[in-house]
């Protein structure tokens, strides 16, 4: 069983990485980015003995407890398989 | 006097603390590995020291925030200990909740090293309670995430209580102007303190300015008010 947490700056957080991925991209002639944010992706491999009720509720905690600062970062968890 | 300098993989200053605490100022200094469950018998500060943690994998500090060391010196904190993080130490100690905020990547996107002139802003913290408001210092900062940021009405409440314990000010003016913030921290922010006043961070490095031979003592002069403090309550 895999989940991809998807990590971001919340919306009111400036995210300077994400402005200068937009200059980058207008610099190249990529007209029409109105806007850039870059977060990270954590792959987790859980055990297989898990339910995915009960794994969903360990991903969450993981994120809230260390994948992500939820003072500057919003999270999504996606199942792979 | 007892300072205890926490010690994690990747921490860099720990030497320096080392030496502003212990020959410096006179203390009885030592280092404890970040594995350690419990802080040396008698300690009366606990200093987070600069560096790279965990090589700031995930978020600088955040590992860091969960080592065996960080829940005895959260234990410390909530009985009234004092506990000190500069540069990294702050971050450690963000991730950890002793104190508000985040730090995130300079606005500038480049890591910033010189001299910054700050201004003591409130005396609710052990570090400041023996400096008097207004009073500017000057000494060394080297970070890449040193963007103070908390949501407008935490800060708020922060300012209310004298939590906001040192900005970033012009050198000439003493004022917290725009041109003055080296990393884009929100209104100017230095260093801060938690409610209780007993758990505070700053970005820059006074450790780094207690002698002249260093390029200045105004490190020296805020260190000594810390440990004055301290050894008030102590004894």
């Amino acid at each position: 069983m895999r989940a991809r947490v998807i990590i971001v700056p919340r919306p009111e957080v400036l995210d300077p990485q994400g402005r200068a991925v937009a200059h980058a991209l207008s610099g190249l002639g990529f007209a029409g980015v109105r806007d850039v944010r870059v977060g990270r992706i954590v792959y987790l491999t859980l055990e297989d003995g898990l339910g995915r009720a009960e794994a969903a509720r360990e991903v969450d905690r993981m994120a809230k407890e260390l994948l992500a600062n939820l003072i500057v970062e919003d999270f999504t968890v996606e199942w792979i398989d | 006097m007892r300072v205890a300098v926490l010690q994690f993989p990747g921490s860099n200053c720990d030497d320096d603390c080392m030496q502003a605490f212990g020959r410096v100022l006179g203390c009885e200094a030592s280092l404890v590995w970040h594995g350690e469950t419990s802080l040396p018998a008698g300690t009366d500060l606990v200093v987070l020291p600069g560096g790279f943690s965990y090589g700031d994998y995930l978020r600088c500090g955040a590992i860091a925030a969960h080592s065996p060391v960080m829940s005895a010196t959260k234990r410390f904190a909530e009985r009234g200990g004092t506990v000190f993080g500069i540069c990294n130490g702050f971050q450690v100690l963000t991730e950890a909740r002793l104190l508000p905020g985040a730090l995130l990547r300079n606005a500038g996107l480049a890591f910033v090293c010189k001299d910054v002139a700050l201004r003591v802003e409130s005396q609710h913290s052990d570090l400041t309670a023996r400096v008097a408001p207004g009073s500017q210092l000057v000494m060394p900062i080297a970070h890449m995430e040193g963007n103070y940021f908390a949501d407008a009405a935490t800060l708020d409440a922060m300012e209310a209580r004298g939590q906001i314990v040192l900005r970033y000010v012009d050198r000439a003016t003493g004022e917290p102007a725009q041109t003055a913030n080296p990393n884009g921290a929100c209104r100017n922010i230095a260093g801060v303190a938690n409610e209780r006043g007993n758990v505070i961070g700053m970005m820059p490095h006074p450790e780094r300015a207690v002698e002249d031979v260093l390029g200045g003592t105004d490190g020296l002069a805020l260190l000594a008010a810390l440990v004055a403090q301290v050894s008030a309550r102590a004894a």
